[in-house]
């Protein structure tokens, strides 16, 4: 996601010379098409993610569109009152890149891992939230969006190279994908973890489980409408992520359930263990918390009680 | 209009308006009165404060807004009425200031941060290749905010000639003196180092500050600080060098004899 979304930003810069590049000294290979192309329009600000966020909203203020840069938690985290004074409160056209939703640091340890951006950042009703599938919706995404008047953040991954199967990289703001359809049981996800839970999906439908599998790239404005009638359909829904639990897309469907009173009970799959230490690589930890497609049909079969049908 | 905008009326405005509200920072904003007569009455270059190539002004000790209020209010950007909502339900004029009030250019309130705005409106200025300067007022007590310094070092390592920063250098802080809480004189020094142009001026002295302002090369050169040394509470003698006037609203004996002091010395 990461390549294609600066390549694409690359092309963007080359329309409008209001977008600037600014990173806390991270990038090294993905960065450096848009720095050689647009020196003037590109700054390491250095390890300073708290000054980055104030450039970038003084510059935001002066009409120029800046995306700063970091690997999730150092871009979201560290600044966060930057972005909660700054663009947010200023309402202005600031655009926040995390790379790295979840475990895509795994080796790197628990400082690198992203968990709680997504809720923390909702908690904001002004700035837009997109947590793209995969490579192919990260670009549309971006396309759609680079220009909208409000803060975005953009959690994207490191993997540039999967896509995922029956996306095709749609994308619409406050509206969810449907990438399969099936009548036994809902899986709602967001990010890069949606290649897992589409392969959940295809085991689960290889026993006769078959299964809809929604998308949430859209996490603010969320797509409270789209996901309405979609859990009215169904008795259980998981939602799954690489989160915690609390605050990101779990939350988020159990707000729509309970709000409007919907019958449909939610699992919600993501991360409820403080961090221990542990690391590993992307797919230790997604097995660890439950997340990996193998854990995530194994979590279906308990909930949906039917493991007679997948032993048969 | 120059003449309109004195230490005198703004000290007025703010005493007038912290015993109408009955609030407190009154020692901080009087701090600030003279530095404020500076910039609104010659230095700001903002012909209107919708012009979007007007200098940029940014309190980031946003403590002391009443100064910045009372400045407004003079210079025909703020009605009287409006001035009197100070600190009244649904204002916009609240203890902080907030951007959506015409003649603010960012909200502040949280130390540390106005810098690296001020930062931002200074690279924003040089990429557009416009020559306006943006202004950044600071606390001395806001220097132990560590993202100060991101921003101190960013702007001399890129050399913003453009930014200029004020420092309120009255030796308070909410909780104590800046000497016993963290020491960081002699403060110049610190800015020196970080490749700023360094100016110290007495910051009750309006013509001196004057001076020392349109002397700064602003197209060319390094970043630019003035250490302005003030007296917190400047003016009401009872309220100078007091930590307690951070926080304290007056009795209307205090009120009156602040009214008093600041007349007498007009």
């Amino acid at each position: 996601m990461r390549g294609i979304f600066f390549k694409t930003l690359t092309e963007l810069a080359e329309q409008d010379s209001r977008i600037i590049l600014l990173t806390g000294d991270v990038g090294y290979f993905v960065l450096e098409a848009f720095a050689e192309k647009f020196p003037d329009r590109f700054f390491n600000v250095g390890v300073a993610e708290q000054n980055m966020m104030g450039i970038a909203t003084g510059l935001a203020e002066a009409g120029f569109i800046p995306f700063v840069y970091s690997i999730a938690p150092f871009v979201v985290l560290r600044p966060y009152e930057f972005i909660r004074n700054g663009p947010i409160l200023h309402r202005l056209p600031v655009r926040i890149v995390g790379s790295g939703g979840g475990f895509e640091y795994g080796p790197n340890g628990c400082t690198h891992n992203i968990l709680e951006d997504i809720g923390i950042l909702r908690t904001n009703p002004g700035i837009t939230i997109i947590s793209p599938a995969d490579y192919k919706q990260t670009q549309n995404a971006l396309l759609k969006t680079w220009n909208l008047p409000v803060p975005i953040y953009y959690r994207i991954g490191k993997n540039d190279k999967t896509a995922m199967t029956g996306l095709e990289g749609r994308f619409e703001l406050g509206r969810i994908q449907i990438v399969r359809e099936g009548t036994d049981l809902l899986f709602i996800t967001m990010g890069g973890i949606s290649l897992e839970v589409e392969k959940a999906a295809r085991i689960l439908s290889e026993h006769n489980i078959r299964s809809t599998v929604a998308v949430v790239a859209s996490m603010n404005p969320s797509p409270i409408e789209d996901l309405m009638p979609l859990l009215n359909r169904f008795p259980l829904a998981l939602a799954v992520e690489a989160h915690y639990v609390t605050g990101g897309l779990g939350s988020l469907v159990s707000e729509v359930i309970a709000d409007h009173g919907i019958g449909c009970r939610i699992v919600r799959c993501g991360v409820r263990e403080a961090p221990d230490g542990l690391s590993g690589c992307q797919d230790y930890l997604h097995d660890k918390h439950g997340l990996s497609a193998a854990a995530i049909v194994k979590t279906a079969l308990k909930e949906i009680g039917v493991d007679k049908r997948v032993r048969t | 209009m120059k003449d309109n905008i004195t230490p005198y009326k703004i000290r007025r405005i703010i005493l007038e308006q912290a015993k109408r509200a009955n609030v407190g920072h009154i020692g901080s904003a009087l701090s600030i009165a003279d530095i404020i007569t500076a910039l609104y009455g010659n230095v700001l270059s903002i012909p209107d404060p919708d012009d979007p190539d007007r200098d940029r002004f940014i309190l980031s000790k946003g403590h002391a807004a009443m100064a910045v209020y009372a400045a407004l209010f003079l210079k025909g950007w703020l009605t009287e009425d409006d001035l009197n909502t100070f600190c009244t339900d649904g204002t916009l004029l609240g203890v902080h200031p907030e951007h959506m009030l015409r003649g603010v250019d960012f909200s502040t309130g949280s130390l540390g941060h106005g810098l690296s705005i001020g930062t931002g409106a200074a690279l924003a200025a040089r990429l557009q290749r416009s020559s306006r300067r943006v202004f950044v007022l600071v606390s001395d007590a806001e220097c132990n905010e560590g993202s100060l310094w991101e921003a101190v070092m960013f702007a001399g390592h890129h050399r913003l000639s453009n930014l200029i920063a004020i420092i309120d250098l009255n030796g308070q802080q909410a909780f104590g003196y800046t000497e016993q809480v963290i020491d960081l004189s002699p403060m110049a020094e610190h800015w020196r180092v970080f490749g700023w142009d360094v100016h110290e001026v007495d910051g009750h002295k309006v013509e001196e500050m004057n001076s020392v302002i349109a002397g700064l090369d602003t197209l060319s050169g390094p970043p630019h600080v003035v250490v302005a040394h003030t007296i917190f509470g400047k003016g009401v003698s009872y309220m100078e060098k007091e930590i307690k006037w951070h926080y304290s609203p007056m009795s209307d004996a205090e009120y009156q004899q602040a009214l008093n002091e600041i007349e007498a010395a007009r």
